[in-house]
């Protein structure tokens, strides 16, 4: 029996034990097609039977950042610097969208897709994996009207201009779509069981935009209520949204220390993610 | 032939009960045995999936022990009753979820039919939505297009497929994901039963899929079904899963016999007293039922004694010339086989009546499954009126000396013919 065993060679064996990431890369990579539809069916499904369609991908930033800064320039007096406060809170809003939506659309993964889990298999992680992905095309649309308010701005001859910094642009959307995707795993991952944490999750985004320093400058905290500032100094997407906005405006705070200490968190973030997502997978459905 | 997929000591435990601080107790356990490099103490505790059983601790195994091998080409047959575990086994052969022990090993790509239209979208349109079908199913963007055409011709929804599948009707919907499903090429295909469901017509387009696959393609099927007239079509081999214990594995025919045989007991009596789909006024009624054969540990046979015993709650205890108990036998479809009742007896008791055993010495039922009805008036009232009281198991016989079987479908009832022969 020993023996023959050996002879064989199969294909695969499925089992109750696998290794701490159990990442099958040729598989993932034969259902790429699949990670390609669900981005296509993200994208296409969104603002179906709606009027003003994908229109709505540029109101959402411009609209919030115009209530910004009404509330935090204009009646909080917050002071942006030389930055028009609109661009400025413009910038800081794409940034943060992107990260958001990365994680309160991958932080639903099990729950929200376990007619589909529960019927096929096909490596999970696709699925987080879409929905980062799709968001990045949104993100992408995000930044031209972004970049069209920075030409108009610039053009009536605001203290902006970008800098160096703006080579590490792809490091900062990496950072973002790692922290997202790996926070939003870990999420998912423990929601399957115990839901105590998406009823969390929705409120606490929103609370962590505060305290990433996005509708107001670090430095502002720092020089007014320097006891509490340690808590927007120590949360590594404070980081990625004062770099974000210091590359394209020339303006915050940007430390080497600060961007390391993100890229590292994000990387360990991920992995950490990963691996939860990848021991929730297997008998997720068992107990969701 | 050689073998494709081979499962050992395949076993699955679930918890009983909804998940709340109980199960984060147990979890916690777990996770501090785990982390002490213990095995998990949940894992040696659960008892048998038998449902009809209270539960003794809050783990069951759905299945245990499941050992079985399959041939390329073949097409495995896994049958057993509701609750036995079937599904469970196929949710852990497509890979949904993982055993708790055990191992699966497989030679071939396993695809899963549990359901067609798995991930269609509403808000997309029919082609998009074989696009997406089969890519969720396991085919590349280059294989779909490939067969675009003929998934289209097979779903017979060429007008509609642009339009989005909200606007679908439900058979619409069956019909395209089947034709997606119908056109997969895994070199092993699992098949649940769910997918026989829908009209006739329809059903009859799966079933000859299926024979095709397996017998045109030669592709490996594990099919999952309580249909044993489809079982017997188009299995090679087959499983028989009991309360989660593999209790059979081999020659079609003598696991389909021994799966009715396991359905249909020979039970010391069948309460039922407490059925509760009954009419009548309740001072007669039938408590409990007995049927079996030469003895009372042998199953009725055709051309063999076939006996029923009736027994009753007689509250005012009236003797039998009160009371008359009247019976039917329909076939497992439901149509009228045979009617009897105590009225064509002259026999009588001055005592009250406690039970009525009627007797056949030469059972003439054809071998199958059949239903009774039964009726019971005192005084001139209806008493008890049950439908479909209970079912029994009639196995096939020697009813004719020559050993000759009728097939069912051309009979319910045996009768000795006089055949004279002249030149």
């Amino acid at each position: 029996m020993e023996v023959n065993n050996t002879n064989e060679d199969w294909l695969y064996e499925i089992t109750p034990k696998r290794k701490l990431i159990d990442l099958n890369y040729k598989e993932i990579w034969r259902y790429r097609d699949l990670l390609i539809l669900f981005v296509k069916r993200d994208i296409i499904t969104a603002y179906k039977q709606t009027i003003l369609g994908p229109l709505w991908y540029f109101i959402q930033p411009l609209f919030t950042s115009v209530i910004f800064t009404l509330v935090f320039n204009n009646i909080a007096n917050i002071n942006t610097g030389g930055v028009p406060p609109f661009l400025f809170n413009l910038t800081g809003i794409t940034a943060w969208n992107y990260f958001s939506t990365c994680l309160t659309g991958t932080s639903n993964t099990f729950v929200s897709n376990q007619g589909l889990f529960g019927k096929v298999y096909f490596p999970r992680v696709i699925m987080p994996l879409s929905t980062t992905i799709s968001n990045l095309l949104k993100f992408g649309i995000q930044l031209i009207i972004l970049s069209f308010f920075y030409v108009y701005y610039y053009i009536k001859g605001a203290e902006i201009s970008p800098n160096l910094n703006l080579l590490l642009f792809p490091l900062y959307v990496l950072m973002m779509a790692l922290m997202g995707l790996g926070l939003g795993m870990i999420i998912s991952a423990l929601t399957t069981k115990y839901r105590d944490l998406t009823v969390l999750v929705g409120f606490a985004v929103t609370l962590l935009m505060y305290i990433s320093a996005v509708p107001y400058p670090l430095k502002e905290i720092i020089n007014n209520k320097p006891q509490f500032a340690w808590v927007v100094q120590y949360n590594p997407i404070t980081h990625i949204i004062e770099g974000f906005r210091f590359m394209i405006l020339d303006t915050g705070i940007f430390t080497w220390f600060g961007f390391t200490y993100t890229l590292g968190f994000s990387i360990s973030i991920f992995l950490l993610g990963l691996i939860i997502f990848n021991r929730t997978e297997k008998t997720f459905i068992d107990t969701v | 032939m050689s073998i494709i997929l081979k499962a050992e000591n395949i076993s699955k435990q679930y918890r009983l009960g909804s998940v709340g601080t109980g199960s984060l107790q147990h979890d916690f356990n777990r996770w501090w045995h785990y982390l002490r490099g213990k095995e998990d103490p949940y894992l040696k505790i659960g008892s048998i999936n038998n449902r009809t059983d209270k539960a003794q601790g809050d783990y069951v195994w759905a299945l245990k022990d499941i050992n079985f091998e399959v041939n390329s080409g073949e097409v495995l047959g896994i049958i057993g009753k509701n609750g036995a575990g079937k599904s469970t086994l196929l949710k852990i052969l497509s890979r949904v979820t993982s055993p708790t022990t055990g191992s699966i090993k497989t030679k071939g790509r396993i695809a899963s039919l549990l359901e067609v239209g798995t991930g269609f979208h509403g808000e997309l349109s029919g082609r998009e939505n074989i696009y997406m079908n089969g890519a969720v199913l396991g085919m590349t963007r280059k294989e779909i297009t490939l067969k675009l055409d003929a998934i289209i011709d097979f779903s017979g929804c060429e007008l509609y497929i642009d339009t989005p599948v909200k606007r679908y009707s439900s058979g619409m919907t069956v019909r395209l994901g089947f034709a997606v499903a119908a056109h997969l090429e895994p070199e092993i295909l699992v098949v649940d039963e769910v997918l026989a469901v829908g009209d006739a017509e329809f059903q009859k387009k799966a079933i000859g899929k299926m024979q095709d696959l397996s017998q045109g393609e030669g592709r490996t099927v594990l099919f999952v079904s309580h249909n044993m007239a489809a079982v017997k079509n188009l299995c090679t081999r087959a499983l028989l899963i009991d309360n989660g214990l593999s209790n059979l594995e081999g020659d079609v025919e003598q696991v389909i016999e021994k799966y009715l045989e396991n359905n249909y007991k020979i039970e010391d009596s069948i309460s039922l007293s407490n059925h509760e789909d009954r009419k009548g006024n309740g001072d007669v009624i039938l408590s409990s039922v007995s049927v079996y054969g030469e003895n009372r540990n042998k199953f009725p046979k055709s051309g063999n004694p076939i006996n029923f015993e009736f027994c009753f709650e007689n509250k005012y205890n009236y003797s039998s010339k009160d009371i008359i108990v009247e019976f039917r036998i329909d076939d497992n479809i439901g149509q009228r086989i045979l009617w009897n009742s105590s009225e064509m007896s002259t026999e009588n008791i001055e005592e009250p009546l406690r039970s009525i055993k009627v007797s056949m010495n030469k059972c003439i039922l054809n071998k199958g499954s059949y239903q009774v009805t039964t009726h019971i008036k005192a005084k001139g009232n209806v008493t008890d009126w049950i439908q479909n009281a209970f079912s029994f198991y009639v196995e096939a016989g020697m009813f004719y000396t020559t050993g000759i079987e009728v097939p069912t479908s051309q009979s319910k009832i045996l009768a000795n013919f006089e055949y004279q022969f002249n030149d």
